[in-house]
């Protein structure tokens, strides 16, 4: 009997993991993917929001705030890029002042600091290629930027170190009430707990509804984005938002933590939970929006795209807690925009729901700080001298575009809760995530996966499920 | 390691090894170059490349793509030129003349596992790195991101060097020329190649490619079509094809869905110039090459470059003859720049308020390929001022760009040769050549297209009886 | 698939190909008169005279592909037929390839399967693979 399972290593579930590993429990994560980081987490703006957008007193304002403040010691703690950036909120016409006041406002209502109004020359002193239509600005210094794989992959490998069982290519089918405790089928096999966390994403609203009479609907969101090459990566310093205008809901250009430049999202409900597809409008509206706010798209530097799906709920805020009709079961559910944020705050949130059901001590040698695989191309020379003198590996380049060893792709795979999947490695390390979107490193990040885990290179996938490379050889027919 | 060599040769593919094997024969000695190369042997992407058709202008005969390679890395083994395998160049800077080294040496900085990370000293560069291919994000094809999608040189990596098959039912986007072969290949192989869909109007391949490599089997060419959709959430299960308008953007309606289980990519080759970036080399947004002179050399002074690096090109064949000048051209620099005595460094010195100048020009290089960037690709840069005294070669009417794009009489050889790509399939023109605004020569062409490298060569002799000459420019004009 | 251009090799009608014996890639017409004489267009050389007449009497290729190897630095090393071949047994000459596993070294040159497809021409190799292990 477990004390806890958590459906879904995503961020939220990561994040809930590794502060429940902190006490004396025999907790697991449950996933459907080949991965942690698998699902919206993975597909997001990567954005530490202020905190300004939520309405005041919602659980999304409150976590907000705390996952705002929290994030930059976490990032010292558990080693993964995060840069406070600073976010802005473009008004383009004068008479959009009030609403950038009213934000302003509730900023401050939900504990926003050193929110203020930025006048257009400040404003392109700031950002010298800023749209020309940009007639002022909200300004919140405390806007950052994270990397969303790292944050979670440091959740998950922290957890892990501390106790935390990971449970991967392991799809929950059903969760049921027992006397005490659940009990969660699965493809892998049946688990027992005494508490569940359904941190399950798009789909908290299955597994919620299988315990609960009062019914969760989670509508997926999708969000497309854009991603630009790293001679663009200054191209604005500041997260750039825009006020809702007549065209609508307006997408963010930001810089991200490693150096490129994101635009998106859009945002499109669908019905299929699955459906992270791209599509030729949604691409075109990304770009044609995020034109808006700067001066130039340049359409010709975009390196990839993808799409997110933001697992939104109807009454607009998270549903964390346990439905009145199911103790012990702990929803983490309608976590979208802002949860990436919010997660090292919903972690605690969380954990203290769990631990109210399961009273356990703490432990008294919980591990609280993770270092992070040593990055070459972050590294000077003296320090990639010392990379190499311990693992000659760290000499062999095998993704130019962003300079990544074969030590780095090695200490991958063999880290807790290590890649076993190309986009792991790239997640881990960013191999392939360069101009070159790994046309050039990915059969020899094939070839070490498959070396490292002792398997065939057939049997190595992109991520999930049939997702391999080949189809035989050559000369069978 | 720390070494000092006249002339470091970074790639080691067919570009690299003419560079330095011709380098040796200009006078340079085999010690003293170095060729540094990141894969586990020499030829570069020609290992690969199996099928026949390389060197029948080099070698007058059809070589595959490893036997044209062998052939110059025997070349430089013979002539015991010394190379590195397994090992990357990092960076590659100029000194300063300061306290960031001797000005106008080159400082390149490379990564094995057996040497760990050292520092090269060169007293000249050539970059041959190559170039790679346009991936599926650069084309931001909507869809699922399942695996199934390669490029096809990737693909051919797989068949031809793992012996592995990427997949059995296989849609080609792009028609340029490894994703011609690579049709071939797959269907010999028993794939089923159903489609190469290809944006423009025309082929990016060789004529012969279409006729030996798709007509030969029967394969669909569809030009004026895209992929506009990817399916499949683990695998590729299809995609849907459309035709596209003059502009070329999708037409609704045209839309066919085409199952198969593998999308290879032939949608263009970019030269390889993160390095050159860094070391301040001015790119032309054309080409995404280097800006050279007549020695090929970059607006860092010696620094050289050929190649695919400097820019794509059709065949093999030419990529030896130009590296073959560049080589001869860094040899010629290094053994001049090199003092009888010896005394490198004290020459250097000498010089060293030029060349730093020329160094300081060269780093806001960096900025410019920002600049670079709103272009997105139909106008030449006209640089030439800043290669010093010389004459611009210009683009005129349907050329796309010109390599080199400054010549200076007194470093020209008897024959110059202009490379360059037409911008549109056009037939029966004539390509003139203006000195100065004035017509000096005209040549009738049945046919030019932008799949394949145009030339032209100009004598020293020519442009020497027009004293004061500021201005070249190459056209293409209805006969 | 279509092997032989059918179309071609009606007499009198003109047929129009691409000539492939060196990058230009001329487009020829070539007819064969009642006379049997051939009218041949739009070469300019007298390659493209004697490819347009062979494609539509003989037409041949080179084939080129890998076979698999035993202990060599890569898993398969690459062949070609040392010269041309009826371009009808190209995929014979494939699946004769099947059966083939060489072992390393391989030298350029060294044949690695006689009389492929009883075409009395020999498949070479045509990159030298070192032995490793």
């Amino acid at each position: 009997m477990y004390d806890a399972i958590i459906i879904g290593a995503g961020v939220s579930g990561c994040a809930v993991a590794r502060e429940l590993s902190r006490y004396e429990m025999k907790v697991a994560v449950l996933e459907r993917a080949s991965d942690v980081c698998e699902g919206t987490s993975k597909a997001n703006s990567g954005i530490v929001h202020a905190g300004y957008d939520a309405e005041p007193g919602s659980k999304k304002a409150f976590l907000n705030i705390q996952g705002s403040r929290r994030m930059e010691a976490l990032s010292e703690e558990l080693d993964f890029p995060y840069k406070r950036n600073g976010s802005l909120v473009l008004c383009f016409e004068e008479s959009d002042r009030e609403k950038l006041q009213e934000l302003l406002e509730r900023g401050r209502k939900n504990g926003v600091e050193e929110l203020r109004i930025l006048e257009r020359e400040e404003l392109t002193k700031l950002e010298p290629n800023i749209s020309e239509e940009a007639v002022a600005a909200l300004y919140a210094p405390t806007g950052g930027i994270v990397c969303p794989f790292g944050l979670t992959v440091a959740l998950a490998e922290n957890a892990c170190v501390n106790g935390v069982e990971f449970h991967l290519d392991t799809e929950v089918q059903s969760v049921e009430k027992m006397e005490k405790g659940y009990r969660v089928e699965s493809s892998k096999g049946v688990f027992e707990s005494k508490a569940v966390v359904n941190a399950a994403g798009v789909y908290a609203d299955a597994f919620h509804n299988m315990v609960s009479a009062k019914k969760l609907q989670i509508t997926p969101r999708k969000g497309e984005y854009c991603l630009f090459d790293k001679t663009l990566g200054d191209y604005v310093s500041c997260t750039v938002f825009q006020l809702p205008t007549k065209y609508g809901k307006g997408v963010l250009v930001t810089p991200t933590v490693h150096g490129n430049l994101l635009v998106g999202p859009t945002a499109e409900d669908i019905a299929d939970k699955e459906g992270v597809n791209t599509t030729g409008d949604g691409l075109e509206d990304v770009l044609k929006r995020g034109g808006y706010s700067v001066q130039k798209i340049f359409a010709g530097k975009v390196i990839t795209s993808f799409a997110g799906l933001r697992a939104h709920e109807a009454g607009d805020d998270f549903v964390i807690g346990e439905p009145e009709d199911a103790e012990g079961f702990i929803d983490v559910a309608g976590i979208e925009s802002p949860g990436l944020t919010c997660a090292p705050a919903i972690g605690e949130y969380v954990a203290e729901l769990v631990r109210k059901r399961i009273p356990a001590a703490k432990k008294t040698d919980f591990i609280a700080k993770r270092k992070g695989i040593p990055s070459v191309a972050l590294a000077d020379e003296a320090q990639r001298r010392e990379f190499i003198r311990k693992n000659p590996a760290y000499a062999n380049v095998i993704c130019r575009c962003e300079l990544v060893t074969e030590g780095e792709i090695m200490d991958a795979i063999h880290r807790p809760v290590g890649a076993t999947t190309l986009d792991g490695v790239k997640r881990r390390t960013r191999a392939g995530m360069g101009r070159c979107q790994a046309g050039f490193c990915a059969p020899k990040t094939v070839e070490i996966l498959a070396r490292e885990l002792g398997k065939d290179m057939a049997q190595i996938r992109k991520n999930a499920g049939e997702s391999t490379f080949f189809a035989g050889y050559s000369k069978e027919g | 390691m720390n070494k000092s060599v006249e002339i470091l040769v970074v790639g080691g593919g067919p570009a690299g090894l003419a560079a330095a094997a011709a380098a040796k024969e200009a006078g340079v000695k085999a010690e003293d170059i170095l060729i540094v190369e990141r894969d586990r042997e020499l030829g570069g992407i020609l290992n690969q490349c199996i099928h026949n058709g390389f060197g029948l202008h080099t070698f007058k005969e059809e070589l595959t793509g490893p036997e044209y390679a062998q052939r110059y890395a025997e070349k430089v083994q013979a002539a015991h030129i010394p190379y590195l395998l397994q090992t990357i160049v990092v960076d590659i800077r100029t000194g300063d003349g300061k306290d960031k080294g001797v000005c106008g040496t080159k400082y390149v900085t490379a990564m094995n596992k057996q040497e760990g990370i050292f520092t090269v000293e060169a007293g000249a560069v050539v970059l041959a790195m190559g170039c790679r291919e346009r991936s599926r994000g650069a084309l931001n094809i909507p869809g699922y991101r399942p695996a199934g999608i390669y490029s096809a040189g990737t693909a051919q990596r797989y068949v031809n060097i793992e012996g592995r098959m990427p997949g059995k039912e296989v849609v080609i986007l792009g028609s340029g020329d490894i994703g011609l072969i690579m049709a071939r290949r797959m269907t010999l192989e028993g794939a089923k190649v159903k489609l190469v869909a290809e944006l423009m109007p025309y082929s990016g391949g060789l004529k012969r490619n279409i006729a030996q490599c798709l007509d030969d089997f029967g394969i669909p060419l569809k030009l004026s079509h895209t992929v506009v959709d990817i399916d499949g959430k683990e695998r590729v299960k299809g995609v849907t094809v459309a035709q596209v308008d003059e502009n070329r953007r999708p037409i609704a309606g045209t839309e066919e869905y085409i199952s198969c289980d593998t999308l290879l990519l032939s949608c263009g080759l970019i030269p390889e110039n993160e390095l050159s970036a860094g070391l301040g080399v001015e790119l032309n947004p054309v080409t995404a090459g280097p800006v050279v002179n007549e020695s090929l050399e970059t607006n860092v002074e010696g620094v050289f470059a050929c190649g695919n690096v400097l820019h794509v090109h059709d065949l093999v064949d030419y990529v030896s003859e130009e590296a073959e000048s560049a080589g001869r051209n860094a040899a010629e620099y290094a053994l001049r720049r090199k003092p009888e005595t010896g005394q490198g460094q004290q020459r250097a010195e000498k010089e060293s308020a030029e060349i730093c100048d020329m160094a300081d020009a060269g780093r806001s290089a960096e900025a410019k390929i920002q600049d670079g960037l709103a272009v997105d690709g139909d106008e030449a840069p006209n640089s030439a001022a800043k290669q010093g005294s010389g004459i611009a070669v210009k683009t005129g009417r349907g050329v796309r760009y010109t390599v080199p794009s400054v010549l200076r009489p007194q470093y020209m050889q008897e024959e110059q040769v202009i490379r360059f790509r037409v911008g549109e399939v056009c037939r029966e023109v004539e390509l003139v050549v203006y000195f100065d605004g004035a017509p000096v020569m005209r040549m009738k062409k049945r046919i030019m297209v932008p799949a394949e490298m145009e030339q032209v060569k100009l004598k020293k002799e020519n442009i020497e009886k027009h004293p004061g000459l500021k201005e070249i420019q190459i056209a293409v004009e209805q006969a | 698939m279509k092997t032989e251009n059918g179309k071609s090799k009606m007499e009198g009608a003109a047929t129009e190909l691409v000539c492939i014996r060196c990058p230009i890639g001329c487009m020829v017409t070539v007819a064969k008169r009642p006379d049997g004489t051939w009218d041949i267009t739009g070469n300019t050389c007298n390659r493209g005279a004697e490819y347009a007449k062979k494609e539509l009497t003989d037409p041949t290729r080179i084939v080129t592909s890998t076979v698999r190897l035993r202990n060599g630095a890569q898993a398969v090393t690459s062949v070609k037929t040392k010269s041309d071949i009826p371009k009808g047994k190209m995929m014979e000459c494939m699946a004769a390839l099947r059966d083939v596993e060489l072992e390393a070294p391989v030298r350029i040159g060294d044949v690695a399967l006689a009389n492929v497809a009883g075409t009395g021409v020999d498949m070479v190799v045509t990159k030298s693979v070192e032995k490793v292990g």
